[in-house]
């Protein structure tokens, strides 16, 4: 860990011209990711902006009858928040299939889109990597890749992000909303994350000193069916291997609407609307769901240690949609997800 | 001792509310005036040369007081000797920052010593050392060809017995025979704890070292050997320890580049290890494993050969006792046991919890299982009709084996007979459910120990020895034997232990611990018994006069006639009526070498495992488990079911979750840390359940007590295995059990 200054911000300008006026300065909400990587040294920010105290922790209604989240409310108030879990209740789902009860505690709804991969060559200064060292190679590629993308990977990175509130935000389509030196923007959640391509480094669109200020839920929640259905290693406190946030609007047994996404598989949410698309307009069978899963994993490609996702993925989908069809999971059901 | 006051009742730990409360103090939160502050840096490559460490660097930044390499530390202990721990195992030890050879990945490499923890550590992250890389091999598959047989073992490690009958011919002769081979990975202890050391330096020479080490005594040898200290003035202490599994057995790098910073700097010093750092040092070794087993047509085994491979460093030769268990825990005639090792370019492998039992237990009573399904016979009715009722590598009878009761009544407490022996025949909903079981043996061992007990005016207690609480209930348990002997209260007595200023304990291992301490207090108490009795015989109108020890008991405080319990003095009249202020002694226990002789001593279990299995995803939930062991006389039910229940949590997790991986590109273990390197949390621990099958053995020591450390672990591993089988029709011989094996 490197020496480093601190300052903590109660208005979001400031908080702006502050990150602005230090070179290689960085925010920090809950902290619970860029201290690991300062401690182990992958960050190196020279100075951290605090923003627990700028007035972001709310949640409350749009005026297009949607819901916003602060970006400074805990996810773990997020997931309890009474509208999130009535109108929401996909999100609040993922968000508790995600880390621990005292991670929730301290994590930040824009914290959690700013969390960083946890590839296992990342965080290891011994091991080549472009995304900590452009340039440097990859580790992951030819070693250990368990945990690693089956989609939209490149010959620099094959890393995934490791959210699970992202997979329900990508499938629910919130708008990001962002404020930096050259003011506020929205950006539409497909479109926030990024893949790695060339440049690894980046894991997202933001531009440099932007800060995330909000995340706009459309009115649109399938409150009524819905399933995150997560696959890992342990019961809790483990990244997915992969997990499907599946939403759908039925009229009968016939699907009006839907929504596809995954985590743990690419270096971004994955969402998939061509395959939303082959869901609209069918019947809610077996059949339909199989064909939408082909469609998804119809690119992937395995790396070795993690070939094994292809598969598990067509099936996690499947399941996940059988699961959004029947209604059958509900925002009280904590371990559903856990016990697939 | 027919009737108890304290010994085998449920008793809490009485260290319990100074953990919880956080007073208990441990090697890292000591706090001495001017102290340093050290950071371990870590080798990035597996094997080379450092070249250059360019120390002036960062010696330049304020507060940084001294970068400790190869190039500088000055001369110490010449022969390996010096550097031989007590539980060493053969070979040449590791000697850090020794010379400029990197043998392993993480080896450490340099000391920064700085004003602050934060400065060390910033210091060392920008300490450039030089180096020259040379090709490692840290892969046990490119060494299949090359194992060898040990030569030196570490204490407590018994060659192979030599073949018995004709294995080869029985086994091809077999009505059924299996051949399979049987892995697991390394696997790291990861206790809670990490490794470190406080050292207060008070003087020239003189030490008090505060260490995380499960052997205080073997790190006071280490330390002194090495750099000339004398034993008086190099005190070490630990009295409470965040878990150890076997990993403080050894005294760590952490305790040696504290004290040799204390020692050239003239000040006190600590050095903590990070997490990631506890992946730099012992661990359970990867092992391959080859078994065949034949039946004879009446369900006999015609043929046992069970063969391991595991890896071990450059530099020493790490053994434990793989393969000699599937030569005494059923009756064969024919029996090939073989044992080799491999050298890699890795850190010597370490004991760890059950080290050997719980690797050959794997891989032997998944093989029982695959045996009794092909001859058709259920497994435990298949393990009762090779029940062993001798130990035949030994050629000798067991001092006591409740085994066949383990699986009666385990059986019938865990509803055995709701199994249908058909593999994929039972469901629950979606998932599939399947029954599996297995077994353990392992060694009933007694050590010499010592201990001093300080009987004073007030009534009050104190016993001590050096040995330690590494969780296990030591103190607990101790503090019932002492109070049990001179029938004191509970709250009378006070144990002490984890300080070399006290009678040397051996290490605490091997679950010997309860035996070997536990006689020594016992001992000890007992030799102050004898004192108080000849006190209480001096004092006027004593109605003990003329009792000899064996005619009085000592109850509720007091001292009485066993044919006359209203013959009785109260103990602290005794001392109040002497004049003196205190009794004192000191004693040791030593096995009774003649009774044990004739004799084979071990603990043994069984253990019942349900699990679910979501076929589609592979995902396995253990959803009942039940151990049934039998290890002696239970001392302290609470702790000792507190202990298996500690090991069948590490048994699922040997089965589901652990595995250290090595990336064989970098010779880097990759998973280094809680995030990636998996164990179970409580989400992943259903209904677990213990029933103790006590036994009456008066061999073993005067306790009776074998020591439940290890011997709840064995089996746990394989009946997951077995049950995921019943479950799926799939047998998985490598573990862990990954979803993706299931798919």
């Amino acid at each position: 860990m490197n020496p480093f200054t601190y300052s903590s911000a109660t208005a979001v300008e400031d908080a702006v011209r502050d990150n602005a006026s230090h070179e290689g300065a960085a925010y920090i909400g809950g902290g619970t990711n860029i201290l690991d990587l300062m401690k182990e040294n992958v960050a190196r920010p020279t100075h951290l902006v605090g923003l627990n105290k700028l007035p972001l922790t709310a949640i409350e209604p749009t005026p297009e009858g949607g819901l916003r989240l602060g970006a400074l409310a805990t996810n773990a108030d997020t997931a309890w928040n009474e509208e999130v879990k009535r109108r929401y209740p996909l999100l609040n789902q993922a968000i508790l299939a995600g880390a621990s009860p005292q991670l929730r505690n301290m994590a930040t709804n824009g914290g959690n889109l700013m969390q960083r991969t946890r590839c296992y060559y990342f965080y290891d200064t011994a091991t080549p990597c472009n995304k900590r060292e452009p340039g440097s190679g990859c580790g992951a590629i030819g070693g250990f890749n368990r945990i690693h993308a089956i989609l939209g990977a490149s010959e620099q990175c094959i890393a995934t992000h490791p959210s699970d509130m992202c997979i329900a935000l990508a499938a629910l389509a919130a708008t990001v909303r962002v404020s930096g030196p050259n003011g506020e923007r929205a950006i539409p959640f497909e479109d926030f994350h990024r893949l790695p391509g060339n440049t690894p480094e980046r894991d997202n669109n933001l531009e440099p000193g932007e800060l995330i200020t909000g995340l706009d839920l459309p009115a649109k929640g399938f409150e009524k069916n819905f399933s995150y259905l997560k696959l890992r290693d342990r019961n809790s406190y483990a990244f997915a291997l992969v997990s499907v946030a599946a939403a759908l609007e039925l009229d009968g047994d016939t699907i009006t609407d839907a929504r596809l996404a995954l985590g743990g598989v690419a270096h971004k949410p994955w969402r998939d609307q061509e395959a939303e698309n082959l869901l609209k307009g069918q019947p809610a069978t077996p059949e339909t769901f199989a064909r939408a899963a082909a469609k998804v994993v119809e690119s992937a490609q395995g790396y070795g240690s993690n070939n094994f996702k292809i598969e598990l993925a067509r099936r996690a989908i499947v399941r996940a949609l059988k699961q959004a069809a029947e209604g059958s999971q509900h925002a009280s059901d904590v371990f559903l997800n856990s016990n697939p | 001792m027919s009737t108890t006051n304290y010994i085998g009742k449920p008793t809490s730990r009485v260290d319990g509310p100074a953990k919880v409360t956080g007073a208990a103090t441990y090697a890292a939160e000591f706090h001495v005036p001017n102290m340093a502050y050290g950071w371990v840096v870590s080798s990035p490559i597996a094997k080379g040369r450092i070249t250059k460490v360019h120390a002036d660097e960062v010696l330049a930044i304020p507060g940084v007081l001294e970068v400790f390499s190869h190039e500088n530390v000055p001369g110490l202990a010449w022969f390996d000797r010096n550097y031989k721990d007590d539980v060493a195992p053969g070979g040449s030890p590791f000697r850090p920052l020794h010379e400029d050879k990197i043998k392993f990945n993480q080896q450490p490499i340099a000391l920064v010593v700085a004003e602050t923890l934060e400065l060390a550590r910033y210091a060392s992250s920008v300490l450039r050392i030089d180096y020259e890389e040379e090709a490692h091999e840290t892969d046990i598959e490119a060494k299949r060809d090359e194992g060898f047989e040990p030569g030196r073992g570490k204490s407590g490690w018994m060659p192979p017995p030599p073949p018995r009958g004709n294995p080869d011919q029985a086994w091809e002769e077999a009505e059924h025979h299996i051949e399979h081979e049987y892995v697991h990975g390394a696997q790291h202890h990861n206790p809670m704890e990490m490794y470190g050391a406080t050292v207060e330096w008070r003087g020239d020479k003189k030490l008090t070292v505060y260490d995380k080490t499960q052997g205080v005594v073997n790190v006071q040898n280490y330390l002194t050997k090495i750099f000339g200290l004398s034993k008086d003035d190099c005190r070490v202490i630990n009295q409470y320890m965040g878990g150890g599994f076997g990993s403080g057995l050894r005294p760590q790098y952490s305790v040696f580049l504290a004290v040799l910073a204390s020692l050239e700097l003239k000040r006190s010093v600590r050095v903590t290890l990070t997490r990631q750092q506890m992946f730099s040092f012992g661990h359970r070794p990867h092992t391959l494993q080859y078994v065949k087993l034949g039946t004879n047509p009446d369900g006999t085994l015609a043929a046992i050969q069970h063969h391991a491979l595991h890896e071990t460093s450059q530099f020493e030769e790490y053994t434990e006792n793989v393969v000699n268990w599937s030569g005494m825990l059923y009756q064969c005639e024919n029996v090939k046991l073989g044992y080799q090792l491999a050298k890699l370019d890795v850190f010597t492998p370490q004991d760890m919890r059950a080290p050997g039992a719980a690797t050959g237990s794997f891989a032997l009573e998944v093989a029982m299982d695959e045996m009794a399904a092909a001859a058709g016979i259920d497994p435990i009715d298949f393990r009762i009709r090779n029940y062993a009722e001798e130990d035949q590598n030994a050629g000798k009878p067991f001092s006591s084996k409740r085994l066949r009761d383990c699986y009666h009544q385990g059986a019938a407490k865990f509803g055995w007979d709701q199994r249908n022996p058909q593999p994929r025949s039972m469901r629950k909903g979606n998932r599939l459910v399947g029954y599996g079981m297995a077994g353990g043996v392992w060694d009933a061992t007694q050590k010499k120990a010592a201990a001093k007990a300080t009987l004073t005016a007030d009534g009050k207690l104190l016993v001590s020895s050096a040995t330690a609480d590494i969780g296990t209930g030591t103190y607990t348990i101790m503090t019932q034997i002492a109070a049990e002997t001179l029938g004191l209260p509970l709250e009378a007595v006070t144990f002490k232990l984890g300080d070399t200023d006290m009678p040397e304990a051996p290490v605490q291992g091997g679950s010997w611990t309860a035996a070997s301490v536990g006689s020594a207090v016992k001992s000890v108490c007992e030799a102050i018994g004898e004192k108080l009795l000849k006190l209480a015989q001096k004092m006027e109108g004593s109605p003990l006069k003329g009792a000899s020890i064996d005619e009085v008991e000592f109850v509720n405080g007091q001292i009485r006639l066993r044919q006359d319990p209203d013959n009785a003095v109260v103990i602290r009249d005794v001392l109040q009526a002497s004049g003196e202020t205190k009794l004192e002694t000191d004693t040791s226990a030593t096995p009774n070498l003649l009774k044990q002789a004739t004799h084979s001593m071990h603990s043994h279990n069984a253990v019942f495992v349900e699990v679910e299995v979501d076929e589609e995803f592979g995902t396995v939930h253990v959803t009942r488990v039940l151990n049934a062991v039998a290890a002696g006389r239970i001392l302290n039910p609470k702790t000792a079911r507190s202990q298996v229940l500690g090991s069948i949590v590490w048994g699922i997790s040997m089965a589901l979750m652990e595995e250290t991986v090595m990336d064989h590109q970098f010779g880097r273990y990759m998973n280094h840390n809680y995030s990636e390197y998996h164990i179970p949390v409580q989400a992943d621990i259903n209904d677990i359940e213990v029933l103790f099958v006590e036994e009456e053995d008066d061999v073993v020591n005067p306790l009776g007590v074998k020591g439940v450390g290890e011997i709840g672990l064995l089996g746990v591993a394989a009946a997951i295995t077995n049950a995921v089988y019943h479950a799926t029709g799939k047998r998985v011989r490598d573990l862990p059990i990954y979803l993706d094996k299931l798919l």
